[in-house]
């Protein structure tokens, strides 16, 4: 009788502590007083694993405290506590509920110690506790941590959390987790295989270590499932690989775009070789740097839209300096293009110079705003967000300068002197002021590039430079003159470039690149989008 | 034929600076190691080794002059035929260290000790000749010249499209040199150098010979160019500056005579490099920097392109500009040396030479507009051409000038 009302007791108290939703409080003290007893990390990670198995997200304060280094052993009764330590004394707090437990000397309590393996086990059981939590981002990153380190004693945990789920994407990377643990589990080949198979279709590079590592170890049916599901997994990755390298070369393209699409316009359109084009975009960059600086000591709320604030000062600065040089030089010297690149060089030193002289040799700090900043993840693909920025930039001012040219009468008149300038000189255009702004237009678009290519190369003197041979090879490459060539000059070189990186390395792809660039200028000098009829014989 | 010598002008011109190239040859060697350094005439060291330079440079300069100002092809490259024939010496140069390297390896140079190669690259091997390397001083240069101009000229890319594919060109060289697996020293180039020909490179005697090696050479250079364009083939070669396709309808083949001034001016540079390496005692892949090849066309420009002691001159004042700067406003460098791109492009098309016979040309059509019973004097046979046309010099096909051209 007295044993049955004790039961009927603990099945009320059960019931209680039910509702109370802390399974049973006084079962998890007791575990965790057994931190007092444990000698040594084996046994610690034992406590520690059989907290996780409770799967109480109570324990989660304890587990974390020890992890820190700050869970404590009071000598006198050996009763667990967190501890804040402050000067002589220590204040204690309970390790569950948090709450304040009095104070004890120093002296009186010893830490547990920890090592790096039993904050990895913390971590993984951790991993297993936040599988419930009400938050969809918590419970996807706990699935990826289960999904890199498998437990086979984890899959009760991950087949409840699989039930409850309601968001796919959570659900699907719980599958895989599950999957990755009945791997290493004793259970039957039959679920191996099924759980092989749905790694094979996941398919990424972690699921590649995973499966190579098991069928390492694997036999049979099992090793040859593996195999099939890493070849699969290979043959998904080498596809993406090839993705990833459109995307570096499309990056590059855009990039080769912005530098070379100002040269598009002096040297394409006005036949004008403009050695300091890539000053033009220093001079951009600089800008940028300017107004940072400026933003910063002033109004440090504005940083996020520097950029915006850059472009059209550095389109005024490049286009004001290029209308000067315009102006002063290179109009005495029309109609003798080798004149023309040796005084331009010579502009081009003396602007190098000027600016080392005023902001100094070294690389200058250009920040990028927060939304630039950071990458995401498309399928296997990581892309940053500066270089999609920067692509979509570089696309827009293409179309901006497309439209220019084609549907105002500024670019009318453009065409028009360029075409035939005695002519156009005759129907009352002003040639002489329509070469300058031209011109001028065409170092300041080189300008804003240089807002551009602030954000992802380093802002020194010498940034001009490493685009000038590029940009004409962009613009000789896809035909001078036209625009639409210009566009598809630099992706093509840019994409040319990654490809051959692989095989050849970074420097020899580069060397690879102008040879054939050189050989292709052989077969047709005029570039890949020739002008045709009467323009070619002017 | 010697009563042609010392005729006039041009020829005469030539004759002195031929002759004082060879006097400085002879003479500042003497005063520098047989004159005693309390003396007023002795020549210091260190006068030998940069006068020594920029004779290199003279005659690197002088390589151009013969392709832009007498065929009006605009090398932007020229700077790597330099540096390769500059490469060739250095390899005999790091070959004659032998066991006296830091890694003291018999066969190997001590940046591939370093790099931990086993054994010597086959494109090292004869370098341990003086012959073999003075033969591939001549060869490598003139063998990459006639394979690029052949590509060039045949397919007729002319122009500016020519100065930036050479461009180009150097700027691979650059990037292929800086490699450490290309075995070329990488980075650091090749350095340390001990003896040439048996003698110690940093003894005062061995500068002095090579500095009166270079005169000589420079000299030679003189003779050979001279010889050339006032041959039959020098007015071809002029007649494609000025005209290129009226000289192509007039059935010559304007390629043929681009690609020889092309090969020969190469050869030019890289003998002009290899004289400069044991000079300076390193060679690096700096020496391919497009900028150094950009730089050799301002000294040819500030002489007088079309002229052939233009380029001399450009050279010696333009570097002695350079040390004088560098040493006096190190920071006012690049603006003197921008400047002057500038200044020669915009006010001296035809360098300093060109416009002191231009001077006395119209000094002397002066005179004789007064005395016209004297006969007209002798015009100056080299300068003529680029009298003429003074805009045409270097666009082959000549525009109607002052206007932007349309794109091609």
């Amino acid at each position: 009788m007295k044993i049955l009302r004790a039961l009927g007791l603990t099945f009320l108290l059960t019931l209680m502590f039910a509702a109370a939703s802390s399974a049973d409080e006084a079962a998890l003290r007791q575990t965790v007083t057994k931190f007092a007893t444990a000698k040594g990390f084996p046994a610690i990670e034992a406590v520690v694993r059989e907290l996780g198995a409770t799967g109480d997200p109570a324990v989660e304060k304890v587990l974390n405290a020890l992890s820190e280094g700050n869970l404590y052993v009071r000598k006198s009764d050996d009763g667990v506590f967190i501890g804040k330590e402050g000067g002589a004394t220590a204040s204690l707090l309970d390790p569950l509920s948090g709450e304040p437990a009095g104070e004890a000397l120093k002296a009186e309590i010893t830490k547990i110690r920890v090592n790096n393996s039993l904050r990895g086990t913390i971590r993984d059981v951790l991993g297993t506790l936040t599988l419930g939590s009400d938050d969809p981002k918590v419970r996807l990153a706990a699935a990826t941590t289960m999904f890199k380190s498998p437990d086979a004693d984890a899959i009760p945990a991950l087949d409840a959390a699989i039930a409850k789920e309601t968001e796919a994407s959570v659900k699907a990377r719980m599958q895989d987790a599950r999957a990755s643990a009945v791997l290493v589990s004793d259970l039957p080949e039959a679920e191996k295989l099924a759980a092989i198979e749905l790694l094979g279709k996941r398919g990424d590079r972690d699921t590649l270590s995973l499966l190579t590592g098991f069928q390492a170890n694997a036999q049979g049916a099992l090793k040859n499932a593996a195999g099939a599901a890493v070849e699969h997994i290979n043959s998904t990755l080498a596809l993406w690989q090839t993705g990833q390298n459109v995307w570096y070369g499309i990056s590059l393209g855009s990039v080769l775009l912005l530098a070379a699409i100002g040269l598009a316009i002096t040297f394409g359109v006005m036949g004008v070789i403009n050695m300091a084009h890539g000053e033009m975009v220093m001079l951009g960059a600089y800008t940028t740097f300017v107004v940072q600086e400026v933003i910063r000591t002033h109004a440090p709320a504005l940083f996020d839209w520097s950029l915006a604030i850059a472009l059209p000062l550095a389109f005024l600065v490049a286009g004001g300096v290029g209308l000067a040089i315009e102006r002063g030089i290179i109009r005495f010297l029309y109609g003798r293009p080798l004149e023309t690149l040796l005084a331009t060089w010579g502009v081009s030193l003396i602007l190098q110079q000027a600016v080392r002289t005023i902001f100094g040799p070294t690389n200058r700090e250009v920040g990028n705003p927060s939304w630039m900043s950071g990458a995401f993840d498309l399928g296997q693909l990581a892309i940053t967000w500066n270089r999609l920025w920067i692509l979509v930039f570089a696309l827009c001012v293409f179309a901006v300068l497309l439209y220019v040219m084609k549907r105002t009468s500024w670019g009318l008149q453009m065409r028009a002197v360029t075409a035939n300038r005695r002519m156009a000189a005759s129907m009352g255009i002003r040639t002489p002021w329509v070469d300058a702004l031209t011109f001028a237009l065409g170092s300041g678009i080189a300008g804003i590039a240089g807002v551009a290519l602030s954000q992802i190369d380093n802002v020194s003197p010498n940034l001009g430079q490493g685009y000038i041979i590029d940009s004409f090879m962009v613009v000789v490459f896809g035909g001078v003159g036209n625009l639409w060539g210009t566009l598809v000059g630099a992706m093509s070189l840019g994409i040319l470039n990654k490809f051959l990186e692989p095989y050849a390395g970074a420097v020899l792809g580069k060397i690879l690149v102008l040879v054939l660039i050189i050989l292709f200028i052989q077969k047709r000098p005029r570039g890949l989008f020739a002008l045709k009829g009467r323009a070619v014989e002017a | 034929m010697t009563g042609r010598f010392f005729a006039a002008g041009a020829d005469r011109r030539i004759a002195i600076t031929i002759a004082i190239l060879l006097a400085v040859a002879i003479v500042v060697p003497i005063l520098n190691i047989a004159v005693p350094p309390a003396s007023a005439f002795h020549v210091p060291a260190y006068i030998v080794a940069l006068v020594g330079k920029y004779l290199c440079y003279a005659l690197l300069a002088l390589a151009l002059d013969l392709v832009w100002g007498y065929c009006g092809i605009l090398s932007l490259g020229h700077g790597a035929f330099f540096a390769l024939g500059g490469y060739a010496m250095g390899m005999y140069l790091m070959r004659q260290i032998g066991e006296r390297g830091v890694y003291g390896n018999p066969l190997l140079p001590d940046f591939m000790v370093f790099l931990n190669w086993k054994e010597l690259p086959w494109f090292w091997h004869g370098f341990d000749h003086f012959w073999f390397a003075a033969l591939m001083v001549m060869l490598v240069p003139g063998l990459l010249a006639f394979i690029f101009g052949w590509f060039a000229f045949r397919s007729r890319v002319t122009g500016v499209y020519l100065s930036i594919i050479t461009q180009a060109m150097t700027y691979a060289l650059l990037l292929a040199f800086f490699r450490n697996d290309m075995g070329f020293g990488g980075n650091n180039g090749l350095t340390d150098f001990k003896d040439i020909l048996g003698f110690n490179v940093q003894a005062n005697t061995t500068r002095s010979a090579l500095f009166a090696a270079s005169a000589i050479a420079l000299a030679l250079g003189v003779f050979i160019t001279w010889r050339i364009i006032g041959s039959k083939y020098g007015k071809l070669l002029m007649a494609v500056r000025d005209a290129e396709s009226r000289t192509r309808f007039l059935g010559w083949r304007a390629e043929n005579v681009k690609l020889f001034a092309f090969t020969v001016s190469a050869v030019m540079a890289g003998v002009a490099g290899a004289l400069y390496v044991p000079q300076v005692g390193i060679i690096n892949p700096g020496e391919f920097d497009p900028a150094n090849s950009i730089e050799v066309v301002v000294w040819t420009a500030v002489g007088g392109r079309g002229t052939l002691v233009g380029p001399i001159i450009g050279a010696l004042l333009v570097n002695g500009g350079k040390s004088w700067f560098t040493g006096a406003f190190p920071e006012f460098w690049l603006f003197a040396l921008g400047g002057l791109f500038v200044a020669v492009t915009l006010f001296l098309p035809k360098g300093i030479v060109g416009m002191w016979d231009q001077w006395q040309n119209s000094r002397r059509e002066r005179r004789a507009a007064a005395t016209p019973e004297q006969g007209i004097p002798p015009i100056v046979e080299v300068a003529m051409p680029v009298k003429q046309k003074p805009a045409a010099k270097s666009s082959p096909t000549p525009l109607d000038g002052g206007e932007p051209q349309p794109a091609e």
